[in-house]
This record gives structure tokens, C-alpha cells and sequence, in this order.
């Protein structure tokens, strides 16, 4: 599917570890203002695609374009710097640092490049936007599980990505948290943001995703609306075996 | 490390125009242990640098104290050069050698980033013994100047301070704040956007040029020098006791770890010279087990302490 307007572009994308071949072959289009969910069974490589798109390692063969620059063979910092923000699969935040220090870190050094005052209100703006500004000079090991994934979200959105990849952003929270959880989402889409989500929990897709793209086994199954892809028979045969298809 | 205060400058600065006055008040025993506090002050401080908030544990500092002093014996001594052009030379080679280090071991982290400086600190020491005795003629060097301990120690603190005011300045910066997420979380740090290769190679270099300088700058005590002397391992091991001594959460941590290790070190050293080096292992166990943040962190603690009552 090649679209025109299309932010992030992945083509032909193939990352071999040794003998394993971890992503075969992919392709996929991201438009402006999409919500695309990346799913598939554990270990059909979606999380390597993550890491491939912000920089983690190199593909070893194939383009991932970003607004038509090429950004597959580019370091992470050097792909953040483009726009690409990411959150980890285990939440990553800095331990010695504040709340508000650990979302200014992604205000610094994004292509917008704040500094002092301007980093600090702008962090606030960003920690207010995910609920969180009243703990903003709370050190970090205070927090609960889904505080941290949202200070960890707040980072993120702190650089001003141009596409935001959420790498299993809901895994580990419980209902309420959850329902939370997913309503801030909810929100980061209604303001037209361009998201990649890798996801587990299937009520989470169907509501956020727009589209979705099926990996199983390192390769691309399925891609379409979520409701056609979740209905596909070779996704349901991937998910549940082919018994149950 | 937490970003220093315009209050902490003020400090510092009082403290240095205070200290500039010690030679005036002592001499013999009492000025050589300012020199040597001096020295290990300016050490241990552009130590905290780059350690303090990356937390990667250099064991280098006697390179680049060694190449300082090396390089001022040998250019004096075989050349004819003057004390400052080669007080100048020390600290451009100083910093080209951690550059270079700090490119070889970017890859590196924890304990195989110590092992590869203590293993190069000491390479390089064998390396200039090596040239000297097959080359040069002569296994030591003489460095004769008109330099007074007074002048040393003043020199010293000069250079303490410079280490203080640029650490002050990086530490309120982009830089010093990159170094911070940095020794946090490198993957973070790389997915923010910092270049943290970049930021730590040019912390790993001051480094480098403080620790020529000082090199340098106590060549002169010493009149006669030879690398197993400057190049000495227990250098890099004393600095890193008195900075986490200290503490690394201060920029201000290695000056309060400095003066008291070396009061007792020096009290061991002249009554029970054979035990002087118990002095550094108990040092050891007292980090680990009583002052894991030093005595930054204990004299923090107790703040906080007072104030929550």
C-alpha cells in the first residue's frame, strides 16, 4: 500500500540475527495523523520492528524513510533529532532524576532544542497533558507502575515527535489503569498525532487503531482496517491455531 | 550531580581566595601537605567530571598525570625547553590521549571500562619506561626550576579552581545535563537525541588536560623524575577513594574527601609506614559499608533531616 503523504514509510524491511531471521520482508505506510497498531503473536518480531524504526539496530536490509529521508541506517539520536519518539516495552526513566527532569530530558536535545526556563514550563505543559504535574518534583522510585508509564509518555512527547511509537504502552496495568491508560491514548489521538503502537490487549486496538498491521513469524499477514484484520482467517489461524480458524 | 548553585561559586570562590593565603601561615611539613592537597583536589575533581555523573570508574588518571609530568621532564631535561611551553605541551597531549581513550572505550561500560583504563594507564607506563631505557639513555629525568612548594601550591590552586569553574559552568549546561540522563540510562539518553558518544569524549578529554596539568605543575617537586614514579597506579587508586570519599553528587564532594584521607594517610604514613596502604583498604570499607554517597550524601541526609523536623 503506497500512499502519497505518507510520514513514515517502511520498505522491504528484513533483519536477520545470525541464523534468525527475526522481520521478513515488511512493508508498511504510516499517513499523517494515522494510528497504526503493529500486532501479532509474542515473538513474531514486532517489537524488533520498533527498535529497527527508532534506531535501536540497523535493518540489514531494506529503507525506512521518514517525510522521504532515510532514517534506517541513521544512529537513535541522530532518528529522535528527525522526530521519532519511542516508549519502551519496560518503562525507562532516569532514577536520579526528578519527575519534571525526566521529561525536560526529552524537550533538550529534540529538534526543537529547549533550554532552561522555556524546557521547564514546556515540561510542565507536557506533564499537565498526561495528568501528572502535581507529582513533578517527586523522585521517580515514589511512583506507581502507570504514573511511570506516563512520565515515561510525557518524555516522549516532550521532543515533539512527529510519529510516536508505543511499544506495548497498556502491558501490565491493571483494569483501572487501563481504562486510563487508554483514554489518554484516546486523547493523543484526537489531537491528530501520528502513533505506531505495538499491542497486546485486543479491547485497546479495536478502539485507538485506525489500522492494523499483522506480524507472525517475522512477516507481514495481514494490513487493513482493524475490524477487516481481526476478522481475517489467517490472523485468527496465527493467533490461535488452526483448529480454532 | 545535581546542577551547582550560584550560591555553591560563591563559596568556592571565597574558599579559593582563603586558600591562597595557607602558604603564608605554614611551611616544611604543613605546605607539602597543601601541595598535596592541592593536587589531589584538582585531580579528583576533573575525575568527578566525567565519573560523577556517568558513574563509568576511571582508573586512567595516572596516564595523563604521568604523560604531564613526563613530558615537562622531558622536554626541560633533553631539549632545553622552558617550564611553561611544556607545561603547555602536557596538557594538549593529555587531552589528545583521552580523546583517543575515550573513542577506544565507547563501547565499554562497567567493570570492562575500569579494567581497560587500569590495563592502558599501565601500558603506557611500561611503553615510557621502555622508550626511555632503550632510547633516551637515561632511565630518569632531572626538572630543575626556581620553584618553591609556595609557588607549586599556588599554581595548583589555580588550576583547582579552573577545574571548579568549568565544572560549575558544564554542570549547568546542555552537556553537563546530557551527562546526567546519561548515567541514567544511556538508551534513554540516545533516544532523547544526545550524542552520548560526543558528550563523553569531550568530559573523558578535560580529564585528561587537568590531570597533565597537575602532572605537570608537581614535576618541579620532585627535581628528578622516572615513569614508575609519575606513572605510579596508586595515583588513579587514591584519586577515586578521595572523590567517593567525598561523595559524586556535589561538585564540591572530592575537596571534603581530599583533606581528611590525606591528613590521616599522612599521620599512617610517618608513624606505621608499613601500614600505610591498610589506610586505603579500610577507606574502602568504610565507602561501601557507612558512606555509599560519601560524605556528600551523609552531610545531605542530615539536612534533610533537620529540615523535616
Amino acid at each position: 500500500m503506497k500512499q502519497a503523504g505518507a510520514v513514515l514509510s517502511v520498505k522491504n524491511i528484513t533483519k536477520r540475527f545470525g541464523g534468525l531471521v527475526a522481520v521478513s520482508n515488511m512493508s508498511f505506510d504510516v499517513a499523517e495523523h494515522e494510528m497504526v497498531g503493529i500486532i501479532g503473536p509474542n515473538g513474531s518480531g514486532k517489537t524488533t520492528m520498533i527498535n529497527m524504526i527508532s534506531g535501536v539496530f540497523a535493518p540489514t536490509d531494506g529503507r525506512i524513510s521518514l517525510r522521504g529521508r532515510l532514517i534506517s541506517d541513521a544512529a537513535p539520536q541522530i532518528i529522535a533529532r528527525e522526530g521519532v519518539g519511542r516508549t519502551f516495552q519496560l518503562v525507562r526513566l532516569l532514577p536520579g532524576l526528578s519527575v519534571l527532569e525526566n521529561v525536560m530530558a526529552g524537550a533538550v536535545y529534540g529538534h526543537k532544542r529547549r533550554w532552561g526556563r522555556e524546557a521547564e514550563d514546556f515540561a510542565h505543559s507536557v506533564l499537565e497533558r498526561v495528568g501528572m504535574d502535581a507529582m513533578s518534583h517527586a523522585p521517580v522510585s515514589s511512583l506507581t507502575y502507570i504514573d511511570q508509564k506516563r512520565v515515561e509518555l510525557a518524555r516522549t512527547l516532550a521532543g515533539e515527535p512527529k510519529v510516536l511509537l508505543l511499544d506495548e504502552w497498556l502491558a501490565g496495568l491493571n483494569p483501572t489503569e487501563l481504562e486510563t491508560g487508554i483514554e489518554l491514548i484516546h486523547n493523543l489521538r484526537n489531537e491528530g498525532r501520528t502513533i505506531v503502537m505495538v499491542e497486546h490487549v485486543m479491547d485497546a486496538i479495536r478502539s485507538l487503531c485506525d489500522r492494523c498491521v499483522v506480524m507472525s513469524s517475522g512477516a507481514k499477514i495481514a494490513d487493513g482496517t482493524t475490524d477487516d484484520v481481526l476478522s481475517d482467517q489467517d490472523v485468527i489461524r496465527a493467533y490461535l491455531g488452526d483448529d480454532d480458524a | 550531580m545535581n546542577p551547582a548553585t550560584v550560591q555553591e561559586l560563591i563559596w568556592a570562590g571565597v574558599l579559593v581566595a582563603l586558600a591562597a593565603f595557607w602558604p603564608m601561615m605554614s611551611n616544611g611539613y604543613w605546605l607539602g601537605i597543601g601541595v598535596d592537597v592541592m593536587m589531589y583536589t584538582a585531580l579528583a575533581t576533573s575525575w568527578m567530571l566525567f565519573s560523577g555523573p556517568t558513574h563509568y570508574i576511571s582508573l586512567a588518571s595516572a596516564a595523563f598525570f604521568g604523560v604531564g609530568g613526563f613530558v615537562v621532564g622531558s622536554g626541560m631535561s633533553d631539549y632545553d625547553a622552558s617550564f611553561w611551553s611544556m607545561l603547555a605541551l602536557s596538557a594538549v597531549i593529555g587531552g589528545v590521549l583521552a580523546a583517543l581513550i575515550g573513542l577506544a572505550t565507547l563501547r565499554l561500560s562497567g567493570v570492562y571500562f575500569v579494567i581497560f583504563t587500569l590495563g592502558l594507564a599501565e601500558m603506557i607506563r611500561n611503553l615510557v619506561s621502555w622508550v626511555q631505557n632503550n632510547f633516551l639513555g637515561s632511565r630518569g629525568l632531572y626538572v630543575l626550576t626556581e620553584f618553591t612548594d609556595a609557588h607549586l601550591y599556588w599554581m595548583l590552586l589555580v588550576t583547582a579552581g579552573c577545574v571548579y569553574l568549568l565544572g560549575w559552568i558544564i554542570s549547568r549546561s546542555r552537556l553537563g545535563f546530557a551527562l546526567r540522563i546519561i548515567g541514567g540510562d544511556e538508551t534513554v539518553a540516545r533516544h532523547v537525541g544526545i550524542n552520548t558518544a560526543m558528550a563523553k569524549v569531550i568530559l573523558f578529554t578535560t580529564t585528561g588536560v587537568f590531570g597533565a596539568i597537575v602532572g605537570a605543575i608537581i614535576a618541579p617537586r620532585w627535581s628528578y623524575i622516572e615513569p614508575n614514579q609519575v606513572f605510579s597506579p596508586q595515583l588513579s587508586f587514591f584519586v577515586v577513594i578521595m572523590a567517593l570519599l567525598g561523595g559524586s553528587g556535589r561538585l564540591w564532594g572530592p575537596v571534603v574527601g581530599v583533606i581528611p584521607f590525606l591528613l590521616i594517610w599522612n599521620w599512617v604514613d610517618s608513624n606505621f609506614p608499613n601500614q600505610s596502604i591498610l589506610v586505603l583498604g579500610v577507606a574502602f570499607l568504610v565507602i561501601v559499608y557507612f558512606l555509599p554517597h560519601g560524605f556528600v550524601g551523609r552531610i545531605e541526609q542530615l539536612r534533610a533531616r533537620a529540615r523535616g523536623r
